[in-house]
């Protein structure tokens, strides 16, 4: 190995790279996985609805879903564009 | 009763088909009466890997279809009598495999041998999901490389929803990591992810550490078990993993980068 690689590869730890990416994905296709299956359905058909009156991005949604022993509580939560970004579709 | 084990691991060409001959022959070579099955169905390779592939005139297949007996499928191995293999078929009917077939030919392997181990093909398709289904243990093949992290872990979450231990309410699959071709030297560059950054990840028992070696194609090129190969460290690491699950504690090697003698420091890369 010559002398720049080592530099070079010393200056970039991609291991170290490659490890949070993978905490950061798995840590959100577990919560994925722990939804049930209608919650994807149900997401997407809300974010279709939204959108028939804002313009929003797929990812200005999210829910969460949370279960104690006697309710089961369903977050939805938009984040809406600022007023001047906002072009409604309908009227 | 035997016991059940899967090697699985979502991502193809990881080691699966390696690690299969070399724990179901250390289980042999342990005294256990083991039988290898190949569910990668139209990709035959473990009877290659097991040398065996010249003998092979049932298959799996045939064993369900009911074309064939299971003694008239069976291979018996030449090195140890302990071990017999089942192949795959090279049919490309992809739904080959039935689940009430596996079933039976399983429950038969059952009266016989104390292990059987389930080479799992590549993917979440029918093929791996049978070779899951009825296990009791399974062996999560992993490199450490982002994309065979993240597959592993897909392959976690059905283990522990979609096995029939899931289906019935029973105690969920053992699951144990195996991390194979693993370069210390890589990982000590900050090149490859290492054993605790997996590890972390995926909150494993870790069952052992295979390190990437030249002794798997070599092993593969004459039709034997790496397992075999006992002067190499793939060997070595193989017959430690069968030790661990056997219940014995011992300790992991090939996770540090070896210290090299005076000779190949000199002359070594
Ligand atoms: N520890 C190792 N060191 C070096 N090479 C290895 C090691 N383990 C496996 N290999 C090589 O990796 C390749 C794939 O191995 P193998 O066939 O066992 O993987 P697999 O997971 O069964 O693949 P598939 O998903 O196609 O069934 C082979 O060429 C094998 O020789
Ligand atoms: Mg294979």
């Amino acid at each position: 190995m010559g002398l720049i690689d080592y530099f070079r590869s010393s200056r970039q730890p991609t291991a170290a790279i490659a490890k949070e990416r993978l905490q950061i994905l798995v840590a959100h296709e577990r919560s994925e996985r722990s939804k049930p299956d209608y919650l994807i359905a149900l997401q997407k058909e809300l974010l279709d609805v939204i959108r028939k009156y804002v313009h929003v991005d797929q990812d200005a949604i999210t829910m969460t879903m949370e279960q104690d022993d006697s309710r089961e509580v369903l977050e939805l939560n938009i984040v809406l564009p600022d007023e001047s970004e906002r072009r409604p579709m309908h009227r | 009763m035997a016991r059940i084990i899967v090697v699985t691991s979502g991502k193809g060409g990881v080691g699966k088909t390696t690690t299969s001959a070399a724990i179901s022959m250390g289980l042999a070579l342990q005294g256990h009466r083991t039988a290898v099955v190949d569910f990668d169905i139209g990709l035959r390779n473990l009877d290659l890997i097991m040398g065996c592939e010249r003998r092979v005139v049932y298959d799996f297949v045939n064993v369900i279809n009911q074309e064939a007996t299971l003694n008239q499928a069976l291979i018996r191995d030449k090195r140890n009598e302990n071990l017999h293999i089942l192949p795959a078929s090279q049919t490309r009917d992809k739904d080959a495999l039935t689940k009430e077939g596996v079933e039976r030919v399983l429950n038969e392997l059952s009266e016989t041998f104390d292990y059987i181990v389930c080479d799992s093909p590549a993917g979440i398709e029918r093929g791996a999901h049978l070779a899951m289904y009825f296990a009791d243990d399974a062996v999560v093949v992993t490199n450490p490389e982002v994309s065979s992290v993240r597959d592993s872990d897909r392959m976690l979450g059905l283990l522990a929803s979609k096995s029939r231990r899931a289906e019935l309410g029973q105690d969920p699959i053992k699951e144990y990591l195996l991390l194979t071709r693993y370069s210390p030297q890589r990982v000590k560059l900050g090149e490859m992810l290492s054993v605790e950054d997996v590890q972390e990840i995926l909150a494993l028992h870790l069952l052992g550490v295979i390190p990437e070696s030249k002794a798997v194609l070599n092993a593969s090129n004459s039709g034997t078990p790496v397992i075999l190969d006992e002067k190499s460290d793939a060997g070595q690491a193989y017959m430690d993993v069968i030790r661990r699950y056997l219940g014995e504690h011992v300790p992991h090697r090939f996770i540090e980068q070896e210290r090299k003698g005076l000779f190949g420091r000199l002359f070594g890369s």
